[in-house]
């Protein structure tokens, strides 16, 4: 029973990280129907910033990540804006080649940067607590609270603020919202930061249970992918179930059933996803 | 064309040491399986990215035949084509149910499902540590495949038929069917062309020249690991295609030969020959979208308008003095 618990939690915590780069995904497919591949890199380029910033000039954990996520948001909205701009009429094709390339160089530049060795990030909160009988560290905690505030806050944003709205109304119907005089380029932009933005948060706070290398951002990329298939290419709720689904299944089945195959879990799930329903599950009709 | 091929074929006389000819080779086989991934994402329009899985089957059967159950060389690499056949035709009967973005993503997650199992499953495929002592090709009758120029001039037919057979495909029924289905599925749908049994043997094809090719490198280089299967290698596949130019009947081949021989010349940046190749890949897509070859066609049939307007120009000019 305790090791269901203790895996139970180890879910919430993997869930949580695979949610927050999921939503980053989910919202750029939503609302500009591009499946940005680089989105792992920009992952892992996170991971490293928060990295360099502590190691390099001693900076405290909570503003070496705030660092991070500015530098990764506006890498994000150069994306669009010299890139993915240039392809918006273009065939659909053209994005997912385009985003390939961003991550071949933005690998290759951090591993030009960086090394190809492993790093390890130290958490100022390494403690481990001790709760009726389950020992789990602070850093763990801290990833499950800090995914749901962010979480929420991006709720808050979306649904009260101005802004928010904009980005809405531009996933709902881009045509709409360019007729009712929204600046789409803004919008997109804005999009792109805050995808960035969630990359960079989730791998700053995962870095310090996991590794940081260069091909840390694959694995996390192809599962995030899984997870907005589950959840419906999209949408936000969906991702965020899906995150923790994805989670729960991955360290049940570590635990109860190999933990060899444990990346293949999601993979398997996805094929029989799309081999029992080809548009993914609760799917919004045509795109 | 024909100068073409005489210069492929008087290439081993030319060349001063073996390492060209094999970098030659190797770029061959590589654009095998370029022209395999061409049928189905350049002519039908459908993105897939579980290829380089595809070569590893290829490869992976070929040495397991080989060398595990003893086979004959040539039956084995009949054998392993097949295989990776009736494997890709598994896969496509469920892949090609989806489309866009979901059917790139689908072939992504294959391949690296195809690739994990490589990796995972010691028992038969000797996991990381890789399959060694692969045989080099059989003789046929009295040819040996001994010798660094003999084995280019194997891989060299081997390539011509493929670009023969694409070249025949494109240019026939089948071929406009995959054009129409890469243009608009539901149109084609509409005008009575069944679209999944079309799509079903562009895909199978493009696996069987994956597979081939795949086949071919592991009696190349003799020895075989888990990691071309990996992403990285489709990445790289990918890119030979693009640059030379998808949906187009030179791309493959320019494309390989341009991107392998400058790798092999950038050979100091090795690790990081991608921080060029990356954004070379994206401006390509934004502004050649249809690579070199496109670029090149695309040039050539302008200057042909050009050429033809002011003839006619000159013609109205005469007629109006006249």
């Amino acid at each position: 029973m305790d090791i269901l618990i203790q895996q139970l939690f180890n879910g919430l915590t993997i869930g949580s990280v695979y949610s927050l780069v999921a939503l980053g995904l989910t919202l750029v497919y939503g609302i500009l129907h591009i499946p940005n591949f680089a989105h792992g890199a920009l992952y892992m380029l996170g991971g490293y910033i928060t990295l360099s910033m502590m190691t390099l000039y001693g900076v405290n954990y909570w503003i070496a990540m705030f660092v991070s996520v500015i530098v990764v948001g506006l890498l994000g909205v150069l994306l669009e804006r010299f890139v993915f701009r240039l392809l918006r009429e273009a065939p659909p094709l053209h994005d997912k080649i385009a985003a390939i390339g961003i991550l071949l160089f933005l690998e290759a530049f951090a591993q030009f940067v960086w090394g190809a060795d492993f790093h390890t990030m130290t958490s100022p909160y390494g403690q481990v607590v001790n709760f009726m009988g389950l020992t789990f560290t602070l850093q763990r905690l801290l990833i499950i609270v800090s995914a749901i505030a962010v979480m929420v806050l991006l709720y808050l944003f979306l649904k009260k603020t101005y802004t928010g709205s904009t980005i809405i109304a531009m996933s709902q119907s881009r045509e709409g919202a360019s007729l009712v005089g929204i600046n789409i380029n803004k919008v997109a932009m804005l999009t792109f930061m805050i995808s960035g933005g969630l990359a960079a948060i989730a791998s700053s706070l995962a870095s310090p249970i996991n590794l940081v290398f260069p091909g840390m951002g694959h694995l996390v990329i192809l599962k995030a992918f899984v997870i907005i298939i589950l959840g419906g290419m999209g949408s936000i709720p969906g991702a965020i179930v899906g995150g923790y689904i994805l989670g729960f299944s991955e360290s049940l089945g570590a635990t109860y059933i190999s933990n060899d195959y444990k990346d293949i879990i999601a993979f398997i799930l996805l094929v029989v996803i799309l081999t029992v329903k080809p548009t993914g599950l609760f799917a919004k009709g045509e795109r | 064309m024909i100068a073409l091929i005489i210069f492929a074929f008087s290439f081993p006389f030319i060349a001063q040491n073996d390492y060209y000819l094999h970098m030659l080779t190797l770029s061959f086989i590589w654009a095998i399986a370029v022209y395999g991934i061409n049928l189905l994402s350049g002519y039908t329009g459908y993105l897939s990215l579980a290829h380089a899985g595809f070569f590893a089957i290829g490869a992976y059967s070929l040495g397991l035949l080989t060398v595990k159950a003893g086979m004959n060389f040539w039956l084995a690499l009949v054998t392993a084509c097949l295989i990776t056949c009736a494997i890709g035709f598994l896969i496509g009967l469920i892949a090609l149910r989806t489309k866009e973005h979901f059917f790139a993503i689908y072939t992504l997650c294959v391949g690296y499902i195809i690739y994990l199992v490589i990796d995972k499953w010691e028992g038969l495929t000797e996991g990381v540590r890789g399959l060694i002592g692969i045989p080099a090709p059989g003789n046929i009758g009295p040819i040996a495949f001994d010798t660094a120029a003999s084995q280019y001039y194997l891989v060299l037919i081997f390539l011509l038929a493929v670009i023969l057979i694409v070249y025949r495909i494109i240019r026939s029924l089948t071929g406009r069917t995959y054009m129409a289905i890469r243009n608009s599925e539901d149109l084609a749908q509409t005008i009575g062309i069944s679209t999944m049994k079309n799509k079903l043997t562009a895909f199978v094809l493009s696996t069987f020249f994956a597979g081939l090719a795949g086949a071919l490198y592991a009696s190349f280089i003799r020895f075989i690991g888990p990691d071309i299967g990996s992403t990285a290698i489709m990445f790289d596949l990918l890119m030979y295609l693009l640059v030379g130019g998808i949906g187009t009947l030179s791309g493959p081949l320019v494309g390989t030969l341009l991107l392998v021989i400058l790798s092999q010349n950038l050979q100091f940046l090795q690790e990081y020959r991608m921080l060029i190749f990356g954004p070379l890949l994206t401006i390509i897509i934004i502004f050649y979208p249809r690579g070199i070859s496109g670029a090149i066609f695309d040039w050539q049939n302008k200057r042909k308008v050009n050429k033809r307007s002011k003839v006619r120009n000159e013609i109205h000019m005469k007629a109006e003095e006249g």
